[in-house]
């Protein structure tokens, strides 16, 4: 039951920051609404094992946690270089 | 029954302050404000959730994994908060204040 | 070397924890990887005292609880700002101090600032930070020091005099 809860606020919040992110108006506000909603997601992702008893989905989560945020920086990294490798030119370029 | 009733209390607040959370996210007005809505989401929130399921979970290697995604989550989301504001400054959005008391009027980023 | 194996070690006990079956070949594969990732972060010279600060310790395991508290009531503050009909922001751009002498520490000190909800560090160097608060009241929280001088005793460096240290 507790988890039924949870699981509605976690959809209910999800959807809040689906709001945020089509909003926008910048890029910078749609990167960190995806960036909270991958966290959400990512406790959605633990809730759900916990109501079905399948304890393996942690793993997932896990996992998920570690893309989020390699993703939110990647992203922004790619947004500010326009590319992910090494930066050239300039001295402060490819410190995020 | 204890353990349901901590797990209960853990599970309501931490889903009111994911909500809340979420609101700020919708309701603040810019950019920088809305990355301190983020905060409440991706710390309290987040650890009482975990706090609540971990009560359910009891002592298991469930309980290590949950605990594992919290440290993960308290090492990683301040990193991706600050990452995020220091683009968008580079990207040339000015924070709206109503005070700036900064010493000086250097150029925002004091490392530059 | 030492912090080479016991980073193995670490990554042996993380292993365990992670995989639940233990049966003598799945035990050899974890002891070999985590080894084995030892052996790779030995020769990138990434276990050093910033990768793998062990040299904390104790001093890390109170500070946790102490920040974890401060979190909770800085949440607090920020859902009843939220939550209020007009939203009394009050958004502060303050430059405060960071008297920490390593990096470490500094960056101990910044992620302690952006992890409390309502103060977001938006720019470090040259030992200051800029620091976004999302209320005055929170700026002059921050103004005081107090999360400066606890940093600098979980980091080990003697803490700046205080000022009109109140709490």
């Amino acid at each position: 039951m507790m988890f039924t809860v949870a699981a509605a606020a976690l959809l209910v919040a999800m959807l809040l920051a689906i709001v945020r992110a089509v909003l926008g108006p910048t890029i910078y506000d749609r990167i960190l609404a995806v960036n909270v909603f991958g966290t959400k997601a990512l406790l959605l992702i633990a809730v759900l094992g916990f109501l079905t008893d399948r304890p393996e989905f942690l793993d997932i989560a896990i996992v998920y946690a570690l893309i989020n945020f390699i993703a939110t920086i990647a992203i922004m990294k790619f947004f500010r270089f326009s590319h992910l490798g090494h930066p050239h030119g300039g001295d402060n370029l490819g410190d995020l | 029954m204890v353990w349901d009733i901590l797990s209960w209390f853990a599970i309501l607040t931490g889903s009111a302050f994911l909500l809340i959370g979420s609101i700020g996210l919708v309701r603040l007005p810019d950019m920088f404000t809305r990355s301190h809505a983020t905060g409440v989401t991706e710390t309290l929130a987040t650890y009482l959730l975990i706090l609540g399921m971990a009560f359910q979970a009891g002592l298991s290697l469930v309980t290590v994994k949950l605990i594992v995604i919290a440290l993960f989550m308290f090492f990683a989301s301040p990193t991706s908060t600050h990452a995020l504001a220091r683009a968008a400054l580079d990207g040339g959005m000015k924070p709206e204040v109503d005070e700036d008391r900064r010493p000086d009027d250097r150029e925002l980023g004091a490392g530059k | 070397m030492a912090r080479s194996i016991s980073l193995a070690v670490a990554l042996f006990i993380f292993w365990l924890l992670l995989s639940g079956i233990y049966t003598p070949l799945i035990i050899t594969l974890g002891a070999v990887s985590s080894a084995f990732v030892a052996w790779i972060a030995h020769r990138m010279d990434v276990a050093d005292h910033e990768g793998f600060p062990i040299h904390l310790g104790w001093n890390a395991v109170t500070y946790w609880p102490w920040l974890l508290w401060e979190i909770v009531k800085a949440n607090i503050d920020v859902a009843r700002v939220i939550l209020k009909k007009d939203m009394a922001l009050s958004p502060t751009l303050v430059r405060i101090p960071a008297s920490q002498k390593t990096e470490l520490g500094q960056v101990t000190f910044a992620n302690s600032i952006t992890l409390t909800p309502g103060t977001v560090a938006i720019s470090v160097g040259d030992g200051m930070i800029d620091v976004h608060a999302l209320t005055a009241e929170a700026a002059d929280e921050l103004i005081t020091g107090r999360m400066d001088r606890r940093a600098c005793k979980m980091e080990g460096t003697e803490p700046p005099i205080a000022a009109g240290d109140a709490a």
